[in-house]
Order: structure tokens, then C-alpha cells, then sequence
């Protein structure tokens, strides 16, 4: 294995030095792939797993040969929930370390500041959370969801019988960019269903928000109006007390389901979740859905933590954005292989279609034009393991669509990247 | 309609069906049929199938049955509507009148008849009055103007919101054709609006104490070591962390070694929570704030340093996720005081926790030789030395203690937030508010302002927004402050540089 | 103490050699932006990473060398001055977000349908406007809240938690959408200014000029208040208060002056911040940035105005660098940094050179 890597690295710098490039062995021999995601700061507790994750699937790659016959090599960096550090890092990674490819950001904000680098310096992003859409730069792949991709498919269940035959909503979000739009896309779709605005109600506190109490309080005065069902886009941190302030003043799953756009397993292993059964979750992933892929992703992770020594390994789970990063990667490397180079214009290229088997049970096509992926809609109900059990799953995937048709002036905005959108 | 349907009828035909046959039969019905199965039990009790019902409630369809029912909330609500039902047949009273209030709140048009003849039959006083209520919202729609009249009146009586609505859509032009029912459902919406607003200030007013307290809690500690100590400790958001952790590790180890005492946990985990926080504090007062008394502006750098040191290696430690911190039994719920009025369990703990623990500081300040050198220290250092105080053991165990009872508010905070290593970092600024708000050194002015910013923020909070009452808090105590620079309660003194 | 350190520093350490390091520096500034201009490949080459990099610490900088001011010669220590700064760059992103919008609204204004620019957007596609904007909003605000402060005399620690509760208030402002600055994304996606684009190596190079400018002259000023008499005021504010005002002097006056001017400077340096590093968002108000700022001055000297642009320099540098090398131990190294400077360096970086010159 060694000598032939040499072999390869020694034929390639000649061939490279020939070229006139002066680039070192070293270089010659690895790939490099930059992680950017924060390890410290506010952000660092949903960030922290998906850099473990990216390492995780790297090493899997490399001990099935790498790409093209060379290693890769991760460069980790800590933009430390700092935005213009983003920046800055984004920068550093693509243009000293020259990393062929980046996987990384979780926030709007983070990638909204990294987007002007990589369009200047035309490198490539793997994002993979789910976001609010409104954005087609040929620089990103997005690889979580849009809204449509779970938002809406949410909404028609809560409307259904199983859902609970909802009649009002109240969408209580954390005041940034991704609830808003959600939001407003969702009222949109409710006004299309005949949803009326007295029956809408719309809530947003600030980051960090830690005490639910008069929110709780409304919600409860709200719901005597009718059935209520709760849309949550809670971020991160404050869902602990809100899901607490719930099941303490008596509100139940069945009086009043919650539907949370950004509550995974990852923040369920800090609540205790026997007041929150029933209470749903929309994703494209879920650690318990039952097939071979999974099982096997989730053991490869679980003996990951545990080789590694990660803090709480003997309760790591799996999520949504872990397996987006986990499928974004294999699809790079894949498109890598097609291309038969890690040139950014020629990967693009190789991306468009190129498809995968997840772990959520579904082969996983990127669209051919839209940068995104095409992805299954699931709701789970919380259980009281702190995992979620699948009622309701869409049949195939759903293409996305960044440019939501409930958003004004979205219909004359091309279905394909175009820069500075 | 499905076959199962049909298969449904026919065993609803038959009387004689095994109980377990309903089971199976519910098992592999589709939800859709499993939900009508319950709505038809819901209407026509049998008390044969209370077994049934009891263990589908858990997910089962029988106490020895370790087959798993899927469910979802839809069912979940009508299996707890029949099953209330079922209890309505029960011999203990207290079984049926939980099952009658629980009806006042899910009963359905198809269970009038039931309820009707429940009504006429049922002994004990209580729960007929429980079960009147009930039929009560259900008769608004009855063809009989006598019989709308009489649950319009006896609606007016209970504070339930559901009551109001009702009420509401009762009073909707062109629904209630009939004068008097009209007139006595607006006399009945106002008597539930009255009693609804009551519930609702009173929520207002627990929520603001409840606040305060949480704040009282996080700033205690920094009232020693900043408001006495004059150590602008900003490592102090990390002590609170520190005691949240303890109470984890309490928690953990209970769970693993004591399992039959876990309820208690956070009883335990008070003193390892103080033990640790204050040690941790100590060390730190000994080997670097000790250098520092009288650079004031000093110590908030060294402390933060401090803190981005602690915060970075508990994420080391125990990985930047938030752990799990459960409350036990005693801690979760609330006490249900009014229809729309709940109060949390855990609320109204840390309610009195705060007290006890502010009692319990200012006795320990101004009832023991420790609080007399303490306070003699901080007064006049160089003259308490003189008289043979050992100052720097005084002001370790000073240090000590404040950032012991910051530990102390760390477990109350598990109990209603996050743990996490930042933790601290959302706590910091509202507890230097509330000292300097409170004035600095000042105990009482401690609690009176974290009891203050708690209510007014609760009652800004319903008019403006979280956010925007937020921002005014913070502008009145810029301006409060420009009035009264040494707080509320301010030392009198001549003292001069 | 009583004379500024700076110039009894530069008197022991022979005027020659400070004076020769000093020339360098600014020879070596001055080159960064014209070698970023070489074709890419020489080995000259300045990287565009480098340059925005080191434009980015000199905007700290300033920063520092304006809290210097308020903090190391009239003792008012500002938590808040992180506010002062991010006011002066969303004076300046209005203008850039105009400038990426045309004639339209800026995106996410759209985004949240709104129809019209707020009031306060007026004028912001003008330039001129923005720039008076740069200097008004800090310097309103620091005169309002410096005029009630210095009236009821509040001074020491009450200052600085008012100073943390006012950047906290402006922090939860701004990250409020309603509020029309973008919220949480703040302003991104900058293309132009004054028609050039913002990402061209030439604009880099002369935004990065300015600063340098900006920073030298901020200096310079900063170097003659102190010498002159006003200088000595500030000194006597920040030592003995009281005997300054039985001795006849008033130094509300004087404080006021010299707050509203620290966070005038501030504004400006935020201002060539953000169309350097292309984003600015509410975060650059946390409480957190601002003591970060505290520390930078700490670090390097605080009284000493050469000190603060030695620490903002160090530790800007090592953040940079230790994010990258050891990802997640560099809080334990900033954290120790902070311990062992205000144990054993109480005078800073310039204190511990001016030492070893004296030796």
C-alpha cells in the first residue's frame, strides 16, 4: 500500500513538475479537505459531531483506497461561531491549505458569510443542514433539506387525521433568518389551505431564550380556540426549556402536538424525553429507521466515538446533518472518481445526477441542475428512548425547491445556479 | 369501506366477543379503523374492556402481552377518552371524578347519551356536578332551548378557557336563535372572561416570581464575591455551570450505584454541587485572585480567562453537547390551581429554595464569626488585620462560600434549563444587573431587584415581545442607575478617595 | 505613571532605536497592500488571506488604541465599546448593501416583504451620508450616554457593567428583524463600493491603506491629547477625581470629550472593517468581543497607546494561527494568556520591554 502510494506520488510530482508547478510531495500525495465547523463558542454543540463525522467518513473512504488513488487529508479548522472568522477560515483553507473541497457551516449566517469567498475563489462547499432555501450558488451543494423538503410535508400531516386534524397553529421560532422564512412560507401554504389569520399566530424570541413560561401560558390559552398543533423553530439551545415548561404545566402531545424542524436525537440526549412522547419531528433521517445501510452507519459511528474517545461515546447517536455530511462526502468523492480529478468545475459537472445510497433507505440523487438533494420526508414521534419512531413517511423523494413558490417574485428566479444569487 | 370495517361491525355485534379477540383484532386494524373501534367503545363502555383500554394506554394490548401497538397522538387522545369512559363504571368515586373532569375537556357529541344516563345514575355528588359540566359543553348544540339554557348557566360557572370558546361560537350571529339562551351565554361568557383574566394575572404574577427567583439564584453567589469581595468575577457564570455538572454527575452515579434513591438526587446533589464549586473557587481565590484585591479592573480580566479555561475543558470532558438532566417525579408536573392557572412543581421548589438559601447567607453574614470577619475584611482590610483577622483565610473562604452557593444555583438551574458548558455565559450579565442594581454589598437589595426584574420583565413581556421587553429592562436600568449610581440600596457613608 | 508611557518609554529605550523599529513597521504596512498587487506565483506575493487578515487586526487596533484612550489615561473602563464599533460598519454596510441592491430594496428586506426602506435608510445609497453616518451614530450615542453617566458621576466597575448592558441592549436590538438591519444574517454579500468592486485586489489594497492611515493618524492625535495639558487632565480624572475638582476643574467636560471621540474612532474603525471582511452581524455586539478588547489593551500596556496595538496585534495573531494548529486547546492558551499577563505583567508587553531596556 505504502510503495505503491509512493510509487504514484513520485510518477505524479513528476509529471506535475513537468508541468511547471512547484508543488511538494506532500501535496502530491494526499488530497486535502478542509472542516469547517465550530468547536467552540455557542455553535460548537451542534457543530462538534458533524467535524467527528466528516473525520469518520474520511477514514472510511481512505481505508477503501481514497480518491483517485491518492489519500484524503482532513485540515480541521475552528471558525468558533464566529462569522467573520468563517470568512477568514474559508479563505485560509482555500487558498493556503488549497483544499480541493469544504465540508462545512451550520447557521445561515455562517454560510451567508463564507458564500462571497467561495464564489471569488470558486471553491466548493458541502452544506448540509437544512435551511431556509432562497439561495442557488454554483459554489454550494446543499445537502439538507428545503423547505419544502420538511416544512411542508409537516404541515399536511398535522393537517391530516393521523396527524390530529389540526385546525390553528401557533409557529413559535428563534427570531433568525430560518424560522422567518419558514414561517412566511408556511402561511402562505396555510392561507392556500383555507387556514384563516386569526388561527395563525406567530412567536419568535431571541437566541438563547430560556424562559418559556408566558409562551407556554399562551400557547395554552391559544389552543382552547380549537386544535392546535405547535410548529417549533426552536434553535439549539433553548428547546430544553421549552419542551420542560411544556410537560410541566400539563401541555401533552395529544392536547397539543409539537412539530420541531430542529430538534434531532443529537439535542434530544440532553432532555429527559418521557414528558415529550408524541410530541413529532420532521427530518430526512432518522437514527431508528430500520435498514441495512443504517444499521451498519450507525455502528461504524457508535465504534467510531468510542475508538476516538469522544465525550459521551457511550451514548452517541446519529442525525439529520450527520448523515447530510456523511452522504455529501461519499457524493464528492464519488463525483471525484467520475471526474478523474478534484477540479472544482469538473467535479460540479460530475455532482449533477451523481446518486447514493443513505442510510435513510433511499438512494439519494443530487438534482442535475438545483445543487440539492433529492430527499424523503420523514415524521417521527419522540420516544420515551430519546429516539423517534417514523408515522409518516413520504413515498420517494421529493426534489427541492430553494426558490419556494410561496415567496413573491420566486417564480422568476432560474432553477440552476447562478452566481451572487 | 375496507374489509376490516365490516369485520369491525360484526364484532361489535357481538356481545359475547372475547375481550382478548379485541385486542388482536385492534392490533392489526388500520388506524383509520382502530379509531372509529375507539370512538364506538368510547360511546358504549363495556367494563370488561377497561383492561384492554389500560394496556393499550402503555402500548400493549394486554398486561402479559409484549407485542407493541403503534400509535400515534390521534389515538392516544381517544384511548384516553375511552378509557375515561370505562372509569365512568369504576367503584372508587375518586377514579370516576378524574374520568368526569377529564371529559369536561374531550368528551364527543356520540357520548351524550352515555354521559346522559351516567348522570341520572350516579351517587356521589362531586362527580355528578364533574359529569353535569361535561354533558354541559356538549348540550350547547341540543335541539331543546331548556336544555341549552341550562348548560349555558352552568358553563358561566367554570374558569375552563374551553368554556369561553364555546361560549363565543354560541354567540356568533346566526347560531343561537333563541333570546334568552342568548342573553344568559353573554351573562356566562363574562363571568368566564372574569374568572380567565383572574387566572391569567395571577399566572403573570408566578411567572415574574418564578423569574426572579432563577435570577436571585444565579446572582447570590456573585453578591459575595463581587458585591463583598469587590472581584468582578466573571468566572462566576462558570461556578453556576460547575454546580449544573455536579448535579449530572450526581445523577449518573445515582443512577448507577443507588437506583432506588434517584428521586432524591438533587437533594444530594446540593452539598457535592456547593462542595464543588466552592472548592474550585478556593483554589482559584489562592492561587490567582489573591494577587489581585485592589485591581478591581484586573480581576475581570483574570477571571475571564478563568472562565474560557473551565468552559473549554468541561467541553473536553463531557463533549460541547448539553447533557441530560431529568427531574424526578416530585419536580415535574404542576399543580393545576385553576382551569388556565398551572404551577410547575419545579417553579415553585426553586421559589423557595432561592428564600431558604438567602436566609440562610444572611444568617451566616450577620449571625457567625466567619460573617463578622468576612464583613470586617471587605470594610477595612488593613484594620481587621490588626486586630488579628487572618485576612487571606477570610477572604478564601469568603471567595469559598460565594462561589459555593453559585453551585447551589447551578442544581436549581438543571432543573428548569440546559446543561451545557455555556451554561454560565447566559446567566453572567443578568447577575451583574441584579447586584448592581441591587447595590453592591447589599443582600436585601440583591433580592429585591432580582425579584423586580423578574416581574417587570413578565409584565412587558405579553405587551411587547421577549425581545423588545428585553431591551427596555436594560434601558430603565441605565436610567435607573444614572439616578442612583449606588443602587437601590446604597451604603451611607462619607466615604471619599 | 503620571507621564504617558510612551514617552518615557521611548526616552529610555533611546529614541534612535524606537524610532528605527517604528519606521520599519510603518515601511513594512505601507508595502503589504502595493506587493498584494503582484501577479500571483511571485514570491513576493502577498496573499489576499494575509492582507485582509492583517487589515482586520489593524481595525482592532484602532479599537484598542481608542479604549487606551478612555481606559488607560481618564480610568473608564468601557465594556461596551464593541458597539461603537459595529455602529460605525452598519453605518457602512448600509451604504454596501444599497450599493449590491441598485435601485431596489436590499434582499432581505424583500426576503421579510417589506415595500419601503425604514426611515432611517434614507440617504444611505449616498456615500457622503453613510460616512456622516460612520461618525454620528457612535458619536450620538457615546454623548447621550456619556452626558447622563458623567453627570451622575458613575466611574469605576458601575461604568463598565452600564457600558455591557448597553452593547448587550444594542446586541438583542439588532438581531431583532423588525429592527431593518438584517438580524442575525446582519449584512453580507457586499459587491461594491463607490463602483469598484470590493473583492478586486486594488480596492483591497487601498481599504488596507486607509486603515493604515486611519491608524496613524488616530495615533498621532491620541499621541498629542495626551502630551498636551488635556492629556495631564485625563491622567489627574483617572488618578484623583476628587482632588481634580477642588482644584477648580470641572471634568465632565473633559471625560465627555474624550469618550465621544474614543468612540468616534471606533466607528471609523468598524467601518473599514466591514467592507474588508465582508460581514458584519449583530455578534460583533456581544459582551464577549468587547472585553476581548479590554484584554487587547491589557495585554499590551494599558496608558501606553503603543501597548494596545502590540496586543491587539498578538492576539488577533495567535487566535488566527492557534484555531488552526490546536482547534481545541486555543481557549486554554487565550485563557492562561489572560491569567499570567494581569499576574505578572500588570504594565503589559510594553511595561515588561520597557524593563528590559531599563536593565
Amino acid at each position: 500500500m505504502k510503495r505503491r502510494s509512493l510509487i504514484k506520488a513520485v510518477t505524479l510530482s513528476a509529471g506535475l513538475a513537468a508541468m511547471g508547478m512547484s508543488w511538494t510531495l506532500q501535496a502530491a500525495e494526499t488530497i486535502k479537505v478542509g472542516i469547517l465547523h465550530s468547536l467552540s463558542g455557542t455553535m460548537a454543540i451542534s457543530e462538534t459531531s458533524l467535524k467527528d463525522m466528516a473525520l469518520m467518513t474520511i477514514d472510511q473512504i481512505n481505508a477503501k483506497g481514497g480518491v483517485n488513488g491518492k489519500m484524503l487529508e482532513p485540515v480541521v479548522v475552528d471558525p468558533a461561531s464566529n462569522w467573520p472568522l468563517f470568512a477568514e477560515k474559508s479563505r485560509q483553507l482555500l487558498t493556503q491549505d488549497k483544499v480541493a473541497v469544504v465540508f462545512g457551516c451550520w447557521t445561515s449566517v455562517s454560510r451567508k458569510s463564507v458564500l462571497p469567498v467561495f464564489e471569488e475563489l470558486n471553491g466548493l462547499l458541502f452544506y448540509p443542514v437544512q435551511y431556509e432555501g432562497e439561495e442557488l450558488s454554483p459554489n454550494v451543494f446543499y445537502t439538507g433539506a428545503a423547505p419544502n423538503q420538511q416544512a411542508i410535508p409537516a404541515v399536511e400531516y398535522l393537517m391530516s387525521e393521523d396527524g390530529g386534524a389540526a385546525k390553528r397553529y401557533f409557529l413559535l421560532g428563534t427570531d433568525y433568518v430560518y424560522p422567518r422564512t419558514t414561517n412566511k412560507i408556511l402561511r402562505a401554504f396555510l392561507h392556500s389551505k383555507g387556514v384563516a389569520d386569526k388561527d395563525i399566530e406567530e412567536v419568535y424570541t431571541p437566541f438563547g431564550h430560556s424562559d418559556y413560561q408566558t409562551i407556554v401560558a399562551n400557547i395554552k390559552k391559544f389552543s382552547a380556540g380549537g386544535k392546535t398543533a405547535v410548529i417549533s423553530t426552536v434553535n439549539g439551545d433553548s428547546n430544553v426549556p421549552f419542551y420542560k415548561e411544556l410537560a410541566n404545566q400539563g401541555l401533552k402531545a395529544t392536547d397539543v402536538p409539537v412539530v420541531a424542524f430542529s430538534v434531532g436525537e443529537e439535542e434530544l440526549r440532553g432532555i429527559d424525553t418521557k414528558p415529550l412522547v408524541g410530541h413529532l419531528a420532521a427530518w430526512n433521517y432518522f437514527e431508528s429507521v430500520d435498514n441495512p445501510t443504517n444499521q451498519r452507519f450507525v455502528a461504524d459511528w457508535k465504534a467510531y466515538a468510542k475508538a476516538k474517545n469522544l465525550p459521551g461515546a457511550d451514548k452517541a447517536v446519529t442525525n439529520d446533518p450527520m448523515e447530510a455530511t456523511y452522504v455529501g462526502i461519499n457524493l464528492w468523492a464519488q463525483a471525484a472518481e467520475k471526474a478523474q480529478s478534484t477540479d472544482v468545475d469538473k467535479v460540479r459537472e460530475a455532482l449533477a445526477g451523481q446518486s447514493f445510497k443513505a442510510p435513510s433507505g433511499y438512494t439519494l440523487t443530487m438534482d442535475k441542475t438545483n445543487h440539492h438533494l433529492h430527499k424523503p420526508v420523514m415524521i417521527g414521534e419522540i420516544q420515551d428512548d430519546g429516539q423517534f419512531s417514523v408515522v409518516w413517511e413520504t413515498e420517494k423523494p421529493l426534489r427541492a425547491q430553494p426558490w419556494s413558490p410561496f415567496i413573491q417574485g420566486n417564480d422568476k428566479r432560474p432553477d440552476y445556479a447562478v452566481k451572487g444569487n | 369501506m375496507s374489509k376490516a370495517f365490516y369485520t369491525l361491525l360484526l364484532l361489535l355485534l357481538l356481545p359475547l366477543a372475547a375481550q382478548a379477540s379485541e385486542g388482536e383484532f385492534f392490533i392489526t386494524a388500520k388506524p383509520t379503523d382502530q379509531a372509529r373501534l375507539l370512538q364506538n367503545w368510547a360511546a358504549q363502555p363495556d367494563p370488561a374492556r377497561l383492561a384492554l383500554l389500560s394496556a393499550l394506554k402503555q402500548g400493549r394490548i394486554g398486561a402479559d402481552d409484549s407485542r407493541k401497538v403503534r400509535l400515534n397522538n390521534r389515538l392516544r387522545g381517544l384511548i384516553d377518552n375511552a378509557l375515561a369512559s370505562h372509569q365512568l363504571l369504576s367503584e372508587d368515586v375518586a377514579v370516576r371524578l378524574a374520568a368526569a373532569q377529564y371529559l369536561q375537556k374531550s368528551a364527543q357529541p356520540a357520548q351524550v347519551a352515555f354521559l346522559d344516563r351516567r348522570l341520572a345514575s350516579e351517587p356521589d355528588k362531586g362527580v355528578k356536578a364533574a359529569l353535569a359540566l361535561a354533558l354541559a359543553s356538549l348540550q350547547l348544540g341540543a335541539s331543546e332551548p331548556r336544555v341549552r339554557l341550562a348548560a349555558v348557566r352552568l358553563l358561566g360557572e367554570t374558569g375552563d378557557p374551553q368554556a369561553r370558546t364555546r361560549l363565543e361560537t354560541l354567540l356568533e350571529p346566526g347560531v343561537e336563535s333563541d333570546s334568552t339562551v342568548r342573553t344568559a351565554a353573554q351573562t356566562s361568557l363574562a363571568q368566564v372572561e372574569r374568572k380567565l383574566l383572574i387566572g391569567e394575572l395571577l399566572g403573570q404574577a408566578f411567572s415574574g416570581l418564578s423569574l426572579g427567583s432563577i435570577l436571585l439564584l444565579a446572582a447570590l453567589g456573585l453578591a459575595i464575591t463581587f458585591g463583598l469581595l469587590g472581584v468582578i468575577n466573571m468566572a462566576h457564570g462558570e461556578m453556576l455551570m460547575l454546580g449544573a455538572y455536579a448535579t449530572y454527575m450526581v445523577q449518573v452515579l445515582m443512577q448507577r450505584h443507588l437506583p432506588g434513591a434517584i428521586e432524591f438526587y438533587p437533594l444530594v446533589a446540593l452539598p457535592v454541587a456547593f462542595a464543588t464549586s466552592g472548592g474550585v473557587g478556593m483554589l482559584l481565590e489562592r492561587t490567582v485572585i489573591r494577587h489581585l484585591y485592589g485591581r478591581p479592573l484586573e480581576t475581570l480580566l483574570a477571571t475571564w480567562g478563568i472562565s474560557l479555561i473551565l468552559i473549554q475543558a468541561i467541553r473536553l470532558l463531557f463533549g460541547a453537547q448539553n447533557v441530560e438532566v431529568s427531574n424526578p417525579g416530585w419536580l415535574s408536573g404542576g399543580l393545576q390551581v385553576l382551569p388556565n392557572l398551572v404551577l410547575p412543581y419545579n417553579r415553585l421548589v426553586i421559589i423557595g429554595f432561592a428564600l431558604a438559601v438567602v436566609l440562610l447567607t444572611w444568617l451566616l453574614l450577620n449571625r457567625t464569626r466567619l460573617g463578622l470577619n468576612v464583613r470586617a475584611v471587605t470594610q477595612n482590610r488593613n484594620m481587621a488585620a490588626c486586630c488579628g483577622v487572618s485576612t487571606g483565610r477570610v477572604d478564601m473562604l469568603a471567595f469559598g462560600l460565594g462561589s459555593g452557593i453559585a453551585g447551589l444555583g447551578g442544581v436549581a438551574l438543571s432543573q428548569v434549563g440546559n446543561v451545557g458548558p455555556d451554561l454560565g455565559q447566559s446567566y453572567i450579565i443578568d447577575s451583574f444587573l441584579v447586584v448592581v442594581l441591587g447595590g453592591v454589598g447589599q443582600l436585601a437589595g440583591s433580592l429585591w431587584a432580582a425579584f423586580g426584574l423578574g416581574i417587570a420583565n413578565k409584565l412587558l413581556e405579553p405587551q411587547i415581545g421577549a425581545v423588545l421587553g428585553k431591551i427596555l429592562i436594560l434601558a430603565l436600568i441605565i436610567l435607573f442607575i444614572q439616578k442612583r449610581p449606588q443602587g437601590l440600596f446604597a451604603l451611607k457613608g462619607r466615604v471619599i478617595d | 505613571m503620571n507621564q504617558p508611557l510612551l514617552v518615557t518609554a521611548t526616552r529610555k529605550a533611546g529614541p534612535r532605536l524606537s524610532l528605527a523599529i517604528g519606521t520599519v513597521v510603518i515601511l513594512v504596512l505601507l508595502a503589504l497592500p502595493l506587493l498584494s498587487l503582484l501577479p500571483a506565483g511571485h514570491s513576493l506575493q502577498v496573499s489576499a488571506y494575509t492582507l485582509t487578515l492583517v487589515g482586520k487586526i489593524l481595525c482592532y487596533a484602532i479599537v484598542a488604541l481608542a479604549l487606551d484612550l478612555v481606559w488607560g489615561y481618564a480610568g473608564l473602563l468601557s465594556l461596551g465599546h464593541g458597539l461603537f464599533f459595529a455602529l460605525g460598519g452598519y453605518a457602512m454596510g448600509m451604504y454596501l448593501m444599497r450599493q449590491a441592491a441598485g435601485e431596489g430594496l436590499p434582499a432581505f428586506m424583500t426576503f421579510l416583504s417589506w415595500t419601503e426602506l425604514p426611515w432611517y435608510w434614507v440617504g444611505t445609497q449616498h456615500f457622503a451620508w453613510a460616512l456622516c453616518l460612520v461618525v454620528l451614530a457612535p458619536g450620538l450615542l457615546a454623548l447621550v450616554f456619556g452626558w447622563f453617566a458623567f453627570r451622575s458621576r458613575i466611574k469605576g466597575v458601575y461604568f463598565s457593567i452600564m457600558t455591557q448592558a448597553l452593547t448587550f441592549a444594542g446586541m438583542l436590538l439588532f438581531f431583532r428583524n423588525e429592527t431593518g438591519f438584517g438580524g442575525n444574517n446582519g449584512f453580507t454579500s457586499f459587491r461594491t463600493i463607490l463602483g469598484f468592486d470590493v473583492a478586486s485586489p486594488g480596492t483591497r489594497a487601498v481599504l488596507f491603506l486607509l486603515t493604515v492611515t486611519l491608524l496613524l493618524a488616530s495615533l498621532y492625535l491620541c499621541w498629542c491629547l495626551t502630551r498636551s495639558k488635556f492629556g495631564r487632565l485625563l491622567t489627574a480624572v483617572r488618578d484623583a477625581e476628587n482632588r481634580l475638582m477642588f482644584c477648580g476643574y470641572d471634568p465632565r467636560g473633559f471625560k465627555l470629550l474624550v469618550w465621544v471621540l474614543s468612540a468616534v474612532l471606533c466607528g471609523l474603525a468598524g467601518a473599514l472593517y466591514v467592507p474588508q471582511v465582508g460581514i458584519i452581524n449583530p455578534s460583533e455586539m456581544s459582551p464577549t468581543n468587547s472585553i476581548e478588547a479590554a484584554v487587547w489593551v491589557a495585554l499590551g500596556g494599558r496608558g501606553t497607546l503603543i501597548g494596545p496595538l502590540l496586543g491587539a496585534g498578538l492576539v488577533n495573531g495567535m487566535k488566527s494561527w492557534f484555531t488552526v494548529a490546536f482547534p481545541e486547546f486555543w481557549l486554554f492558551f487565550l485563557g492562561a494568556l489572560f491569567i499570567l499577563v494581569t499576574l505578572y505583567l500588570p504594565k503589559g508587553v510594553v511595561g515588561l520591554l520597557k524593563k528590559r531596556s531599563q536593565s
